[in-house]
């Protein structure tokens, strides 16, 4: 078991792995001991060389066949730690950069440092590229201890983003937040060091050869993914999402939202597809799909309940966690056993879709809600006459999610349906469908609001500067072409996209969802409806008027539910019964 | 049965039962002095479990500064604790219970079924400690084998500390943290603080420089530095430094900061990133152990201090 570097000769290419975790640690500890004055800058040189950096292991992975390894200290596993790279980490790397570097862009003019009040920006940029730093990690660790170290650092990161403004609320979501985000961890960790009995080793890839379906390793399963759905918050463990993510300012929201969520969902994606691929079988891999289901209904209609648009999005954002996790009944072969292909790509296609359309929304509802001074969405008419790069902005990152044609989520979208029906699980077809009407739901009823002409002229409280507005609107850009890149060299998908954006079957499938998500929208949201104010609209809502009430009705009885799940003594039971009932679920498998 | 045994059953059943005590007390204060006790006991297992190193650490940081935290915030709830009757009714504690002690027993049998023979990388560990000189083979996990986590959690502590400082108001912001102390100057509190910081310091050193060979180093050596620094500003003999002071960022981030460049020493001179050149292993880990001990104390001092708070 000695050494022997020479044997396993490391590139250029390979270094990139190192630098991609060095670069933005450096910078953390350099804006740290420089001090309030020069953090901004030491981030705004930062952020090109880590962009450069993933985007030179974009570029570096074809050519080494899709896989780049760097043993650390010249240790080779099970002794030392490796980093390596497959495809999967590089669009998860390139992804990050970009959302990063936009976010960075935007938050230029909002954590510039007033005079004397250096907390904020200081507080801010460090964690930005330490957020950065434990993502990098995740997408390149190749041991689980690695990434436990990670999860924390992502944690310690993220939680201080939520309390940035110092309220007392936001305090109260921080503490939630750093509480059930530490049992996570604890759950992982216990997990980790029940494998390393069980097989000597925490390597991703020798653990993989070693690992059997067996007691301890099934309870290790359970354990594992039960912290990280913590970590997630995938319904009912999203107690702290929603308080966390609408309390934050607007570029710590797009951050936690669009990339935070990612870090323990990558995790999980490894525990499961690299490290025991074999051990969590048919039942749990249903049973996460259902509770990615209950997320997409219970957290679609709550968003469509909510009076601020930032709680929109942010339940918005659960709705989304639950639509990634369909991927992984998908995934299972006919033996039970999980295969890296299309379902996994479909499912991170769709993540870092959502990664950049939901940073862009934040950003936009960021600077909607400075330009009007509040987020009140029945109090946003007359927005998009004098907001139309946010109300754009927005509106476009909504049109992404939703899977409109080119978008990533459409392309996801495409993918996983195939999968559905090739594995003959028509009922995740049904979910895959509601899921974007449900989507188009509450960006409809945003966009009818902001659309709808206002009485007076809207006064501005601050005008958004340009280059903000810019970077949000190049981020739902982003996200709506995703669709149009070439995907194959990175994940394993053998459907062929054909060039199909203007038939008429992408105009049929555009309008039934637009037009699904409208009568969601008029049956669900409790609110006065724009729609109400002409003599036709007035019409058609008085003939729908019976069933409009037992739809609200219906849904003031989920927002309950949805206040009692995210209570803390119901939500850590919940904790409890989702680690008994995986589990259950996977000995009942074996 | 022997007297070892009968000592480890009488340990193990103390342990449970402060546990149990622990989460049955109503009161916050007890429920702390009780945890405190319970580190500490817990710590006394390890040792009986030839884990001497992680027995250190447990000590320091459950039964000792993290003791210091948690009796602070019962101080402070105290007053609030009348009000606060948010305590969950008898039905949810009852189902939470059988629900912890499912996943306790789960566990609890996960473990028993471990391999008795169980793979382990101890023997590898041990065989390779010639590459770095030192002889402990936990300083040699933490900082050759895995060198990287080592790193990144230390930078996991200057995030906390970020955290904290973030906590404070915007006015207060480059002040001192946590409130002026004021004691006694012919008090105990002032007498111990100058007598017992010069036999403190040398332990904690005593802890790094054994760490090479011996159960010890940067970390447990760091919390004993760290506690002389605190029961000191205790004893308001010296007061907290201003966040915005430059000496003070500089300790905070010298430890990984020197553990970095080290490792970026090792692409140029060594075979890898974070690989010692086999000749100078042992004074290079042992430098950045220094710096590290002198991190991991100013850390541990300053997220008990809390968060800047006044600016004279």
């Amino acid at each position: 078991m000695m050494a022997t570097p020479s044997a396993l000769a490391t590139t250029t290419a390979d270094l990139l792995l190192v630098l991609l975790i060095v670069v933005p640690v450096a910078g953390v500890l350099l804006a740290f001991a420089l001090g309030d004055r020069y953090v901004r800058r030491v981030a705004f040189t930062v952020i090109p060389v880590g962009l450069a950096i993933s985007g030179g292991v974009l570029l570096a992975l074809p050519q080494n066949d899709g896989h780049l390894v760097y043993l650390l200290g010249a240790w080779p596993p099970p002794l030392g730690v490796a980093l390596r790279a497959d495809g999967l980490s590089a669009v998860m790397l390139a992804a990050t950069a970009i959302v990063v570097c936009a976010v960075a862009i935007f938050a230029a003019a909002d954590f510039r440092l007033a005079a004397g009040y250096g907390r904020a920006p200081f507080a801010f940029w460090i964690l930005l590229l330490a957020v950065w730093a434990a993502l990098n990690t995740i997408f390149v660790g190749g041991d689980l201890f690695t990434l436990y170290v990670a999860l924390e650092l992502l944690t310690f990161a993220a939680v201080p983003l939520v309390s940035l403004e110092g309220r007392a609320e936001t305090l109260q979501a921080a503490l939630r937040y750093l509480l059930f985000a530490l049992v996570g961890s604890v759950l992982y960790l216990m997990g980790t060091a029940l494998l390393y009995g069980l097989y000597g080793t925490l390597d991703i890839v020798l653990l993989s050869h070693r690992v059997s379906a067996e007691p301890g390793a099934l309870i290790a399963a359970a354990l594992m993914t039960t912290g990280l759905l913590a970590k997630t918050a995938l319904f009912p463990l999203h107690l702290w999402l929603p308080p966390a993510h609408a309390g934050a300012p607007a570029a710590a929201s797009a951050i936690l939202s669009g990339l935070v969520v990612k870090g323990s969902f990558f995790i999980l994606l490894r525990v499961w597809f690299n490290v025991l691929p074999g051990v969590p079988g048919f039942a749990a891999a249903q049973f996460l799909a259902a509770l990615g289901a209950g997320a997409i209904v219970v957290g679609s209609i709550v968003a469509l309940r909510q009076q601020r648009l930032k709680l929109l999005v942010a339940y918005s954002t659960m709705a989304q966690i639950g639509y990634l996790f369909l991927l992984f009944p998908l995934a299972l072969d006919a033996s039970g056993r999980l295969e890296t292909g299309q379902a996994l790509a479909g499912g991170l296609i769709q993540a870092i879709s959502h990664a950049a359309a939901k940073a862009a929304m934040f950003l936009a509802v960021g600077s909607i809600y400075a330009g009007l001074g509040h987020d009140r969405i029945t109090g946003i008419r007359g927005a998009a006459r004098a907001l139309p790069l946010s109300v754009m902005t927005f509106g476009l990152a909504g049109f992404a999610l939703m899977g409109i044609q080119p978008s990533g989520a459409s392309l996801a979208k495409e993918l996983l349906l195939q999968e559905t029906a090739r594995t003959g699980q028509w009922w995740w077809a049904g979910v895959l469908q509601v899921g974007g009407m449900f989507t188009a739901a509450y960006v409809v009823l945003v966009l009818a609001h902001a659309l709808s002409p206002s009485d007076q002229p809207v006064a501005l409280v601050a005008k958004p500067p340009r280059g903000s507005g810019l970077a949000a609107l190049a981020l739902a850009l982003c996200s709506l072409l995703l669709g149009l890149l070439p995907w194959e060299p990175y994940l394993p998908i053998t459907y062929t996209v054909e060039s199909k954006l203007f038939g008429d079957e992408a105009l049929v499938k555009f309008l039934v969802t637009v037009f699904g998500g409208a009568a969601l929208a008029i049956l669900l949201s409790p609110w006065p409806h724009p729609l109400a104010f002409s003599a036709a609209g007035k019409t058609i809502m008085q003939l729908i008027a019976p069933l409009r009430r037992t739809c609200i009705g219906l849904g003031s009885l989920v927002e309950t539910g949805d206040g009692v799940l995210r209570q803390w003594s119901t939500a850590s039971i919940s904790l409890l019964l989702v680690a008994l009932l995986l589990a259950a679920l996977m000995f009942a498998a074996n | 049965m022997s007297i070892a045994t009968v000592f480890e059953i009488a340990l193990a059943a103390v342990v449970l039962g402060l546990a149990i005590w622990t989460i049955a007390v109503p009161e916050t204060y007890s429920a702390t002095v009780g945890f405190v006790a319970y580190g500490l006991l817990v710590a006394l297992i390890w040792v009986r479990l030839d884990a001497v190193d992680v027995a250190l650490t447990e000590a320091a940081i459950g039964g000792g500064l993290g003791g210091v935290v948690l009796l602070g915030a019962a101080a402070r709830l105290r007053d609030a604790e009348a009000t606060a009757a948010e305590r969950p009714d008898r039905s949810t504690r009852l189902i939470a219970a059988i629900l912890s002690a499912s996943i306790a027993a789960a566990l609890a049998f996960a473990i028993l079924i471990l391999p008795d023979y169980a793979p382990t990388l101890a023997p590898a560990v041990v065989a390779n400690a010639g590459a770095t000189g030192m002889a402990n083979p936990v300083t040699n996990v933490l900082m050759a084998f895995r060198g990287l986590d080592t790193m990144l959690e230390k930078v996991v502590l200057l995030l906390a500390v970020v955290g904290v400082w973030s906590l404070a108001s915007d006015r207060a912001w480059g002040g001192r943290p946590g409130p002026r102390h004021e004691a006694d100057p012919n008090g105990v509190l002032a007498f111990l603080a100058r007598l017992l910081p010069p036999a403190g310091i040398v332990v904690g050193i005593y802890m790094l420089w054994t760490g090479a060979d011996h159960p010890g180093g940067a970390f447990q050596g760091g919390a004993v530095l760290a506690s002389m620094w605190l029961l000191v500003i205790m004893a308001g003999l010296a007061d907290t430094p201003p966040v915005s002071s430059r000496w003070l960022r500089f300790i905070l981030v010298a430890g990984p900061c020197l553990f970095l460049v080290v490792g970026l020493g090792g692409l140029c001179f060594g075979a890898a990133f974070l690989a010692y050149p086999v000749a100078f292993a042992k004074p290079l880990i042992l430098g950045i152990e220094v710096a590290m001990i002198l991190t991991i104390a100013a850390t541990l001092a300053l997220l008990l201090a809390g968060a800047p708070e006044r600016n004279t």
